[in-house]
């Protein structure tokens, strides 16, 4: 536990002197924050609460990118054998690095939510602690997706192709970049096998119509499985040694943790829920009336006393 | 021996068809300096990962400080402390902090601004590791290695890619252990280095234990001679040189010739009417006191280049 803590915070502490950390999780989230907000939803209040979500959605989802390269460049540079030979855990590291990710990313996230409300005048951020309690399972869960693709690839350059393989499905047809309903019917019954879908539903959900945790137990206990089985396997699969290959058992047991989301996509499909769930909000949020048009983003003193719709 | 900290018998480590160590058996007295002496690819790291517990072993026993590396990894990396080769730091992490971090992680702990007095990294503590120079990289190595005041220090390679400068300053170091009485398994393939810091050298190739002793036995064992080193424009025969006067023993090294010789001034005089007589030219000559190069030409037939 002492170990972890203290990794956790050297953790920390390098991240902030990491040009690309400023990039990947500060510059990159508030660009495609302002993007979307600011141009897609016109600036225009009930248009930015329904983009909201997927902002905040995509920006969580992100933390497997930095997670997974660390890590294996941690271990291509033989930063992890010397960690090996001193009393350190697998688990102590991998813990620490999904901890000291939550650390990182969460303020992003409430600064994102902070300029919504301040620069966009959202509305309401709906069910606050539903919101807390999905991004904290979010930035777990995609944490540890990116601990597993370190443990099942050699090089950086194989990291970066997988990334690139999961991160492109992933924005794309789950609706954390254009909203799900507008996709053709195939590829929203594909997007019901995605991770990232429930994320991005239960996240608008909470802003939106303020559901509460419970009633989005199905997004909530999905992505905490499978933090759980994710964080489990990569702790299987770590390797200290740069040299030291995937084994073969490894490809099975990935295979293993796609299992929740197979299960829980052909049970969604059959009831349709999440799907009829993002059409009512694109239906209700996304079609409100176009601001006047001289402002794109409405900066106003006292905005958030806004009218609400 | 009396208090052996330190053993490993018959050791054999395979990986795939490659057989890297066959049965290398040495034991290490404790506040012994402990050199394992050998080309790259000998087998040295894998014995020495073996030890550490950072590598399984396929047969043989190996003990370190009473404890199994495989069963007891835990207890072990408390006791010992390690310089690994290729080994690396985040490139951000401050000397200072990197000796904190790795001090937290021990029950037993030495005083890190102490430590990097010593290791005169004093000045450097405040600086990134991407910021040292290779020389204050490798010292600062040998200071976390001794974070948790270790019972067995191993250092793998300690001044491998090192300037000759910066390698004296590493000898210092080490020098300074053996007067603390550490016990520590060093490794290496600069003969120099075995000589100088040793109190006993296995020399070791292709995965053997050639031979083990203190550095004077072993250099005893190659005669107690002079080894002249000469060049030839045509080709000579060994049974020739042999019978130059003082000669005990010559061979053929890498297109040269090693007389051994017990009367050298006398040799050379003979060499040269030896070589008149058969038409033959001197192209050079090298006079050496005998040393552990000797030793692993006489066991190998080759030359333990740098």
């Amino acid at each position: 536990m002492r170990n972890f803590a203290a990794l956790t915070r050297m953790r920390i502490q390098i991240a902030f002197r990491n040009k690309m950390f400023f990039f990947f999780v500060i510059f990159m989230p508030f660009t495609f924050f302002f993007l979307w907000l600011g141009l897609l939803a016109k600036g225009i209040p009930t248009r930015c609460a329904f983009y909201l979500g997927p902002v905040v959605a995509f920006n969580v989802m992100g933390s497997f990118w930095g997670l997974s390269a660390t890590l294996v460049l941690f271990r291509e540079q033989g930063i992890l054998r010397r960690f090996h030979v001193a009393p350190v855990t697998a688990s102590d590291l991998l813990a620490s690095s999904v901890v000291a990710n939550y650390v990182l990313t969460l303020p992003i996230v409430a600064l994102e939510l902070f300029f919504a409300r301040v620069i966009f005048h959202v509305p309401s951020l709906g069910n606050v602690f539903s919101l807390f309690v999905l991004v904290s399972i979010g930035i777990i869960s995609f944490g540890s997706l990116g601990l597993v693709v370190a443990s099942v690839t050699n090089t950086m350059q194989e990291t970066q192709v997988l990334n690139q393989l999961l991160w492109l499905p992933l924005i794309f047809l789950s609706g954390a970049t254009f909203p799900l309903a507008y996709m053709p019917r195939s590829v929203q019954r594909f997007g019901l096998f995605l991770p990232a879908t429930y994320l991005v539903n239960g996240v608008q959900q909470a802003i939106l119509n303020g559901a509460t945790p419970w009633s989005r137990y199905v997004e909530i206990l999905s992505l905490a499985l499978w933090a759980c089985l994710t964080f489990f396997l990569s702790a299987q699969l770590f390797r200290w040694e740069p040299e030291a290959k995937v084994p073969r058992r490894a490809k099975l047991l990935v295979a293993a943790t796609a299992i929740p989301f197979l299960l829980l996509g052909l049970a969604e499909n059959m009831s349709d829920r999440v799907l009829i769930e993002a059409k009512t909000a694109l239906e209700r949020f996304d079609s409100a009336p176009p601001k006047p048009p001289s402002i794109g983003m409405p900066i106003k003193p006292g905005g958030l006393s806004e009218p609400h719709r | 021996m009396a208090n052996p900290i330190l053993q490993v018998e018959n050791l054999v480590k395979r990986y795939g068809e490659v057989e890297a160590v066959r049965g290398v058996s040495f034991s290490v007295e404790e506040g012994e300096v402990f050199g394992l002496l050998g080309p790259n690819g000998a087998g040295k790291t894998t014995t020495v990962e073996i030890l550490e517990g950072l590598r399984t072993l396929d047969s043989g026993q190996v003990s370190v400080c009473g404890l199994d590396p495989q069963r007891d990894p835990d207890a072990l990396k408390q006791e010992i402390g390690a310089a690994l080769q290729a080994t690396a730091l985040p490139d951000k992490m401050r000397v200072m902090e990197a000796i904190r971090l790795f001090a937290s992680f021990y029950k037993r702990q030495r005083d890190p601004q102490e430590l990097l007095k010593r290791f005169g990294l004093d000045e450097k503590k405040n600086s990134f590791y991407s910021q040292l120079s290779g020389g204050q990289k490798q010292r600062l190595a040998l200071a976390m290695a001794l974070v948790n005041d270790p019972q067995v220090c191993f250092l793998d390679e300690p001044t491998a890619g090192l300037d000759p400068q910066v390698r004296r300053e590493i000898y210092d170091v080490i020098e300074e252990l053996r007067r603390d009485k550490k016990t520590v398994l060093l490794t290496t393939h600069y003969i120099e280095e075995a000589e100088r810091l040793c109190d006993r050298v296995a020399i070791i190739d292709h995965g053997k234990v050639i031979v083990l002793g203190t550095p004077r036995e072993l250099k005893a064992r190659s005669g107690g001679t002079t080894r002249i080193e000469v060049r030839l424009s045509k080709p000579a025969s060994a049974g020739i040189l042999k019978s130059l006067e003082g000669v005990v023993d010559a061979r053929e090294v890498d297109g040269a010739y090693a007389l051994h010789s017990q009367r050298p001034p006398q040799t050379i005089v003979s060499l040269v009417k030896q070589l008149e007589a058969q038409d033959n030219e001197l192209v050079s000559l090298e006079i050496a006191s005998p040393s552990l190069e000797d030793v692993f030409i006489e066991f190998t037939g080759r030359r333990l280049r740098d």
